[in-house]
């Protein structure tokens, strides 16, 4: 959890607020259970008191078995004729698995619970933070530190709480993900990483299920629907997985919320129609989404590949190979990246180590080597910012601001040279930097461990994290 | 021939974060028809101003690019053998992950 301002009397306020919420929850939900129980005992009343007998197939001989609150309340679907008794009731028989509780599987779960899956599971393991709020819109701020999943899970029962919902607040591994995709009638990609997708489909391919794929990054989005009816699966597009320099994360490229919202919702829609039987899913379609130019754009892609090496003509991947399968080192994205760690010990310094430096005014030289609109965000005074994409070119600078802080000791008498130390957001690029700087002759360059994260952490809490 | 290219994904960061190419592509001498294979190596040469190697690997896209022509999958017209014409709109889209 990313708490900024300090103190304890901040954590009490925001325990009390919680608290408060917490108990406001737990009050509308006994409210609502009382307000059932009545519903249901008026209903009974009304049903003897009113004399004389209703024949019983007018009372409950709907052919379709919803019943009338499931009438009232799903009525304006009913009325579709393209959807009507039919969808909906195929609706409530079938079964949802959203994998990814985040900026798509928030709208996508509300309008899956709302219109009436009959069971959907939500799979997730990671707990809501402040800096989601702005697109993953199913979590409200009491949940803030609590795992996604439960927070999910309440809202969608605070809409509709006639359906079913699993929990499962634990990672989707190669180790679990047969046996609970295996539950599910059709499964939603929600994830936001190559491993996850390329497991999450081929797992799809052995237990047959249809995936409804999306993904959101920046102010762009993509959809489409695998592995149904003879389509092709996630790899029969993208058999080798790309350079791990081409998978940008939300958290590194920054999104639009409304962008994986809008893509979230067509999932939802997507999903639904397979789900009711009623229309054409994008099936060997693909939807690309950019947001900016406001622009839609359904393509023809490839159908099924012979060639698969797992749903191909002679593909012989099995369960076990699944089991099996390191999705992390196929697609060479860690999920659980520890530190970089380029440089020797002498070439770093922490955070803490920083400070003293700063507090004994030690001429320095700090070169911040973050994109200059993460620069804007936050930074340190007295900072030169190089992004280091362009510093091989404005090397030029760097020097002259080292200049500036030796003819600064020059006139004041003192005796060492100005030390140069290089931060980042969390210190790997500072690392790469400083790398590449010893090459190119600045010998005195350090990283500062951690960079800006560990400063916040570890030195100044009031620094801003993002 | 007139040609319109479009990159997407993150790939209009190659090219000046330009996401539409309206581009004159001669045909070399002796050359009747333009394939995908020598548009790949002219947009290489006079499109993609920095970090090919997120565009082209050996001769081809690199993993995880889809190429469209005129809305539709490559794959599906013959790959690098799809005969480009005139007026045509070529679609270069990297794989999104994030959510």
């Amino acid at each position: 959890m990313e708490a900024n301002g300090g103190g304890s009397s901040e954590i009490v306020r925001e325990l009390k607020e919680l608290k408060l919420q917490k108990a406001e929850i737990e009050h509308r939900i006994s409210a609502l259970e009382a307000k059932l129980q009545e519903t249901a005992a008026v209903e009974r009343c009304d049903a003897v008191s009113n004399g004389y007998s209703v024949p019983a197939e007018i009372e409950h001989g709907l052919e379709h078995g919803m019943s009338p609150d499931q009438i009232y309340r799903y009525s304006r679907q009913l009325l579709l004729p393209s959807f009507g008794v039919e969808g909906q009731s195929n609706l409530l028989k079938s079964s949802v698995l959203v994998i990814g509780a985040g900026g798509l599987g928030s709208p996508a779960l509300l309008y899956l619970a709302a219109c009436g899956v009959g069971r959907l599971g939500i799979i997730d393991h990671d707990v809501v933070e402040l800096n989601n709020m702005h697109r993953q819109v199913i979590h409200t701020e009491a949940f803030i530190g609590h795992p996604k999943v439960k927070s999910a899970a309440t809202a969608c029962r605070s809409i509709n709480s006639t359906i079913k919902i699993d929990e499962y607040v634990e990672a989707l591994r190669t180790s679990n993900a047969l046996e609970i995709l295996s539950q599910y009638d059709i499964i939603v990609d929600a994830t936001d990483n190559p491993p996850s997708r390329y497991m999450i489909s081929d797992c799809c391919v052995l237990l047959g299920k249809p995936l409804v794929s999306g993904a959101a990054l920046g102010m762009e989005g993509q959809l489409t629907v695998y592995n149904h009816k003879g389509g092709p699966c996630y790899r029969c597009l993208f058999p080798t997985p790309p350079p791990t320099t081409a998978c940008q994360r939300c958290s590194d490229s920054g999104v639009l919320g409304v962008v994986p919202g809008a893509i979230g919702c067509l999932q939802a829609l997507e999903t639904i129609k397979l789900a009711s039987m009623v229309g054409e899913p994008l099936s060997e379609r693909m939807l690309l989404f950019d947001a900016l130019s406001a622009r839609i754009r359904i393509v023809k892609i490839r159908g099924r590949s012979a060639q698969c090496t797992v749903c191909g003509d002679n593909s012989s991947f099995n369960k076990q190979q699944f089991k099996d399968f390191d999705y992390e080192e196929f697609t060479q994205f860690p999920l659980s990246a520890g530190p970089l760690n380029l440089l020797p010990a002498e070439s770093r310094i922490s955070s803490k180590e920083f400070k003293e430096i700063r507090q004994k005014k030690e001429r320095h030289v700090l070169l911040d080597v973050r994109p200059s609109h993460h620069y804007k965000i936050v930074s340190l005074p007295d900072s030169l910012n190089i992004p280091f994409a362009n510093l091989e070119a404005r090397l030029n600078e760097l020097t002259s601001a080292l200049k500036e802080k030796e003819d600064g000791h020059v006139n004041s008498g003192s005796c060492a040279n100005p030390s140069l130390y290089v931060v980042c957001r969390r210190g790997n690029d500072s690392q790469r930097a400083v790398q590449y700087l010893r090459d190119s002759g600045f010998s005195s360059a350090k990283d500062i461990i951690g960079g800006l994260e560990a400063w916040a952490a570890d030195v100044n809490p009031n620094f801003p994290s993002y | 021939m007139q040609l319109t290219l479009e990159f997407g994904g993150g790939l209009e960061l190659l090219c000046d974060s330009e996401k539409i190419h309206k581009v004159n592509v001669d045909l070399p001498n002796g050359v009747e028809e333009l394939t995908m294979k020598d548009l790949l190596s002219w947009v290489r040469t006079n499109v993609i101003k920095e970090r090919p190697e997120m565009f082209i690997k050996g001769d081809t896209v690199r993993p995880g690019v889809l190429v469209l022509v005129n809305d539709c999958d490559w794959e599906l017209s013959g790959q690098l053998e799809t005969t480009i014409e005139d007026k045509d709109v070529i679609v270069f889209i990297s794989t999104l992950h994030g959510g």
